[in-house]
């Protein structure tokens, strides 16, 4: 069988590679990125086709030595966790490709092989099973963001590169040391082994604290989320979708692959303040949306109040399988793991537009806009479904993960579920109130009059999102098909103690 | 109790049934089909490409309709339950997509499309001059999808999708000349305040989940038909049964759909949208959505007495007090918003009672004249040039004939004039209140007796000050509307006349199909019954309506308005001076606006202020993220004053650590 992973890993990064080579030559940059997009897209066929839904373990696997001396290997595999991310990674860089000539105007070859090699590295980050290597691919993915903020953001782009950093650096080290002490441990680095080795409570909750920085960082949790905003508003518009639609993913992952199962006993102990700082997250961060000035910021902070939704569906797993069985503890996990998904398309779908938008007006005042759908009318149409899936419209994909943790997690605790459900008006509030004060009323600026409407290769970006958002809102089992076994087998996991 | 949709359900035979899945499937996605061509193509089909997809979508969807309505109205079918697909499928609970066809679907469903269908037509020449022609009637036809999705759902969570989808075009459509900023703030206001409702809704959807496993209806009204003693902790109350939360909370989403005190002030803010809208949307279609998964689940609501209590007295609450504000309202459309909100209250208040076939009854031929009214509305304002205030109208019944005499009917319709439709559907309510024993029946069926007086005063009011009177407008002659105009609103104008004498029977005779669909327990029969006897001659109905009290409240209604409109025209400003308090409560709308303001849009736009700029930012960010930093930078200069660059400093530092490793090991390690 063909390495699939593998190639996915790699084919992007050594295309990295010769993309920077070509240095000015934005022609070939383009077609050469191009051309390993398309090869990526082609890849994500066989994934697909070849996945057997009904299994639960780890499929297209790979396993060959690294650091023997270490216990290390370079093992690869995927389950119906993250074939939707791995795809997922893909779609969105390839949406950053397409969209690329409009988005830079400067260094482009370097802006496409910047986001090549990001885009290895993430599926790196999603299918490695070797502790280790999953580790070298997670720091890894900072280098390419650090760049991209870095060399294309706006004004105040290094400290906001900085802060990013650091502060996500700062939670890695943690993670690195309690990996380590697994790997001692059980031997080795191996993801099984460490999923298999009994732990004492006390060991759980240590590790357990190590783990969360560095993922609540990444997610990001109340109250380590204000990098988020910094670095979104600072970043380009490709930056900034990426890290919406796979960065936070990252952290929300980290959880579902390392938390749940191989500290079963340490996430149950810390289930109720994640429970309460996920809500924080939905209703606070909701409100401090609704009056930022900054579109980004605005957004930054809605994608932060979705992610809420995902830490949400991911701990509520142990109250709500106490309370109301393992059958809803199973449906808010799948919730979690589609809001993943769909987040990409509120979020990163937003980021995306605004980019596109930005280009033309370089402003991101809120204020400074105001009847834009007089003029831009086909683009206020998809930012209107995109602001529809942020806000949770049933058959657009926002829906779909909202209504399954908020109903799910009614089973364990009706309060709770209520206090999630806020987001329901807070994030229609202020989705829609940005909405308007952007789109609808008088065209009150000059430069908000001579701007063009979305067309060619930008408009197909936007109509692919388009059509990813319905098509995830009317079908979703396309999304959550794969992943029922897998689900079912992590809340077992997650449930199924390991102490001594 | 018999349970009709279970038990007569086997009766529909295969083919038959196919056949009719497929007209209901057409009947819904036509409308879709339409909007998509209307919305995406309008570049390539033009203007009467637009109004003439639309119109044949949604055409389609009357056909359809009235096939089926053939099918479950005079023949023998009783349900049609069906999948179309799983959405979602978790272990073994099952998500949907589906159609449940029964008599009350159908009603629902020609309600629905014809109303349509004539505010389409309506639109053609009422938004002749519009840039956003194209769209508009796109959205139109999209809203009759979404609402078409909604009744025909099978399942809690498609009901759902409709009432979110007609949620969200009624923004659309509110904030349609968004370039108002009054029209973008309204069609915000009106999905936010829905949104609050459709929080208590979906949470309903998730107790129903947690105690029958299923959203589907059929599970549902199974599960329910056997005594249920489920008890639900409730956070901060405890011990509740399981079935008044249930119900509570699906009754919270009807609040907010069918604008119920005190989810009512998005209506009135809704009149910012084109009028055609409000006669399609907020008068006879998605307005009534509440009222109609109220009927829908009766077989729930039956089980929990409590909320059929508040159902009642909410209800009769806005059907009093709301239609007070329409009397001091000078906008013409929202007197008639008021009114509906009224009338709403009536419905609501209906179903309370457990008269569903009375609620529903009231439902469609509301829709009738509530439509001609805003219709008629529309046509008065395109003739007064998109003038909406009422006190510079007058003396336009020379001007506007047809649109005159329409109006008039609808008016006696609404004022339930015997034998005008809604005086059926009104009388029935009042008598079902009065057969009710549940706490609060009492203030109820005072509430409504009262507002059949209101309801004659107000809409009398309206129609001597825009038709009666002096002509006040001297600078330019209204004209009468195009005939594209007018031919809806003398169509509609045939059933706000006759559609109570018709349909009275077969809404509370027993053998009718759409009595035995919606009533189904012990208690609604027996209202049921009772309603049949009352109505059995229409005749008889009628001239004993004469000594019944609330129609004679309803003459003194258009006495009043005559005298103090027409004949003696400086009363109403005495009796404003007179009674200046109430009058300034009636006008301030009770103070629901300003008290809303106050709290959500003032308060919380300062919570949301605090917690982004002194939490968020300063405190968060500012004190904790970077405290780290500077702390960091701060003990990296201390250690910085170590490194001197002077030999003998490190020698010493040498020194001390190895005498420190000597000490340790002597002491400890030894």
């Amino acid at each position: 069988m063909m390495p699939y992973l593998s190639l996915l890993i790699w084919i992007p990064l050594f295309g990295a590679m010769a993309v920077a080579a070509c240095q000015d030559n934005d022609r070939w940059a383009l077609r050469l990125a191009g051309g390993v997009t398309v090869l990526s897209l082609a890849l994500c066929g066989p994934l697909i086709h070849g996945f057997q839904s009904d299994l639960s373990g780890f499929q297209f696997q790979e396993l060959s030595g690294w650091i023997p001396a270490w216990g290390a290997h370079y093992a690869l595999g995927i389950d119906g966790l993250t074939l939707p991310l791995v795809v997922l990674t893909v779609v969105t860089h390839a949406l950053i490709v397409l969209t690329a000539q409009r988005l830079v105007k400067t260094q482009i070859s370097q802006y496409l092989a910047v986001f090549l090699a990001l885009q290895g590295v993430t599926i790196g980050v999603f299918t490695a099973l070797d502790t280790l290597l999953f580790y070298c691919f997670w720091e890894g993915m900072l280098i390419p963001m650090y760049l991209c903020i870095g060399i294309w953001g706006g004004e105040s782009r290094s400290y906001a590169s900085m802060k990013f950093f650091l502060y996500t650096f700062l939670g890695s080290a943690l993670l690195l040391i309690s990996l380590i002490y697994i790997a001692f441990q059980a031997n080795g680095f191996d993801w099984h082994a460490a999923v298999a080795q009994p732990l004492s409570l006390t060991a759980q909750k240590w590790l357990f604290c190590g783990f969360l920085f560095a993922f609540a960082v990444k997610v990001p949790m109340w109250p380590v989320h204000t990098w988020l905003p910094d670095a979104h508003t600072e970043a380009p518009a490709a930056g900034s979708v990426v890290l919406a639609a796979l960065m936070l993913k990252v952290g929300a992952y980290g959880f579902f692959r390392f938390c749940l199962p191989i500290l079963p006993d340490g996430s149950r102990f810390f289930a109720g303040p994640m429970l309460a700082l996920s809500l924080i997250a939905i209703v606070y961060i909701g409100l401090v949306a609704l009056t930022q000035k900054d579109m980004k910021r605005l957004i930054a902070y809605s994608s932060v109040a979705h992610m809420g939704f995902v830490t949400l569906g991911c701990f509520s797993v142990y109250l709500i399988a106490y309370q109301g069985g393992e059958l809803f503890a199973q449906m808010a996990m799948e919730g979690a793991l589609i809001q993943m998904v769909a987040h990409a398309f509120g979020s990163g779908a937003m980021f995306l537009a605004f980019g596109l938008l930005y280009t033309q007006y370089h402003t991101r005042l809120i204020e400074r806009f105001g009847g834009l759908a007089k003029v831009m009318p086909v683009f206020a149409a998809c930012f209107m479904i995109f602001a529809l899936t942020n806000v949770g419209l049933p058959g657009t994909a926002g829906f779909v993960g909202e209504f399954m943790v908020i109903v799910s997690l009614f089973q364990g605790h009706a309060g709770l579920a209520l206090c999630a459900g806020l987001t329901l008006v807070i994030g229609a509030a202020y989705t829609l109130w940005m909405f308007r004060r952007v789109f609808y009323g008088p065209v009150q600026h000059e430069a908000v009059m001579a701007l063009q409407d979305v067309r060619g290769l930008e408009c197909l970006a936007l109509l692919i999102l388009v059509a990813m958002i319905f098509m995830l809102g009317l079908f979703p089992e396309i999304v959550l098909g794969p992943a029922h076994a897998t689900s079912a087998h992590l809340v077992q996991m997650a449930l199924k103690s390991k102490l001594v | 109790m018999h349970d009709a949709s279970v038990s007569l359900r086997g009766s529909v035979s295969m083919m038959n049934e196919n056949t009719l899945v497929f007209y209901a499937l057409l009947a819904m996605l036509a409308p879709l089909v339409g909007a998509v061509l209307a919305g995406l193509g309008h570049h390539w089909i033009g203007r009467r490409g637009a109004h003439g997809v639309t119109i044949l979508g949604v055409g389609v969807s009357v056909l359809c309709s009235c096939q089926l309505a053939r099918a479950f109205l005079v023949s023998t079918h009783s349900v049609i339950n069906t999948t179309v697909y799983h959405w979602l499928t978790v272990g073994s609970l099952h998500f949907q997509v589906g159609l449940w066809v029964d008599a009350l679907t159908v009603i629902m469903m020609l309600v629905v499309t014809g109303v349509s269908l004539l505010v389409h037509i309506y639109s053609m020449g009422y938004m002749a001059d519009d840039d956003g022609y194209a769209r508009f009637f796109s959205y139109m036809s999209l809203f009759t999808f979404a609402m078409l999705t909604l009744v025909l759902a099978n399942n809690g969570l498609q009901l759902f999708f409709g009432w979110e989808g007609v949620g969200v075009v009624s923004y659309l459509l509110i904030s349609f000349w968004y370039e108002k900023p009054t029209a973008a703030a309204g069609g915000f206001k009106a999905f936010i305040v829905n949104r609050v409702g459709d929080l208590g809704f979906l949470l309903g959807l998730a107790a129903c989940l947690g105690l029958f496993g299923s959203l589907d209806y059929h599970v549902w009204f199974q599960s329910v038909a056997l005594p249920l003693s489920a008890i639900m902790q409730v956070p901060f109350v405890g011990p509740v049964p399981s079935m008044d939360v249930i119900c509570l909370l699906l009754f919270i989403g009807a609040m907010g759909k069918s604008a119920q005190v005190p989810l009512h002030v998005w209506l009135p803010e809704s009149m910012e949208g084109p009028t055609p809208i409000s006669a399609l949307i907020h008068a006879a279609t998605m307005v009534t959505a509440g009222v109609y998964m109220v009927s829908r689940l009766s077989p729930l609501f039956e089980t929990s007495p409590l909320t059929l209590s508040v159902m009642m007295v909410i209800g009769a609450t806005g059907a009093l007090f709301l239609g007070l504000v329409g009397v001091v309202q000078n906008d013409i459309k929202r007197v008639v918003a008021y009114s509906t909100l009224s009338q709403l209250g009536y419905m609501i208040a209906a179903t309370g009672a457990s008269a569903y076939g009375a609620g529903i009854f009231h439902l469609v031929t509301h829709a009738c004249f509530k439509a001609l009214l805003f219709l008629g509305a529309g046509s008065v304002i395109m003739a007064m040039h998109h003038e909406q205030d009422m006190t510079k109208m007058g003396g336009l019944q020379k001007h506007l004939p047809v649109t005159y005499v329409t109006f008039l009917i609808g008016s006696l319709s609404l004022a339930a004039v015997p034998p005008f439709a809604g005086f059926f559907s009104k009388d029935s309510i009042i008598d079902a209140v009065n057969l009710s024993v549940l706490p609060g029946s009492g203030y109820t069926s005072f509430c409504l007796t009262v507002g059949a007086f209101v309801t004659a005063l107000y809409t009398f009011r309206a129609l001597f000050m825009t038709f009666w009177g002096r002509s006040l407008s001297r600078d330019a002659v209204p004209h009468e509307s195009p005939r594209t105009v007018l031919i809806p609103l003398i169509i509609l104008s045939v059933p706000a006349v006759i559609l109570g004498a018709l349909l009275v029977h077969a809404f509370f005779s027993i053998q009718s199909h759409v009595s035995m669909t919606l009533a189904q327990s012990h208690r609604t029969i027996e209202v049921t019954q009772h309603l049949h006897a009352q109505t059995h001659s229409i005749l008889t109905m009628i001239f004993e309506s004469f000594k019944h009290l609330p129609v004679l409240l309803s003459f003194l209604g258009m006495g009043v308005a005559w005298y103090a409109y027409v004949k003696a025209p400086h009363i109403p400003a005495y009796c404003a001076r007179r009674f200046y308090a109430v009058y300034q409560i009636l006008c301030d709308k009770y103070g629901f606006d300003r008290f809303y303001n106050w709290l959500f849009v003032r308060q919380g736009m300062a919570l949301s202020q605090y917690l982004s700029e002194t939490v968020d930012q300063r405190w968060i960010d500012h004190r904790m993220v970077l405290g780290v930093a500077r702390c960091v930078r701060y003990l990296g200069g201390l250690l910085r004053l170590t490194q001197t660059g002077l030999v003998y400093h490190y020698t010493a530092y040498m020194g001390i650590g190895v005498l420190l490793c000597i000490a340790y090991g002597v002491l400890w390690a030894v």
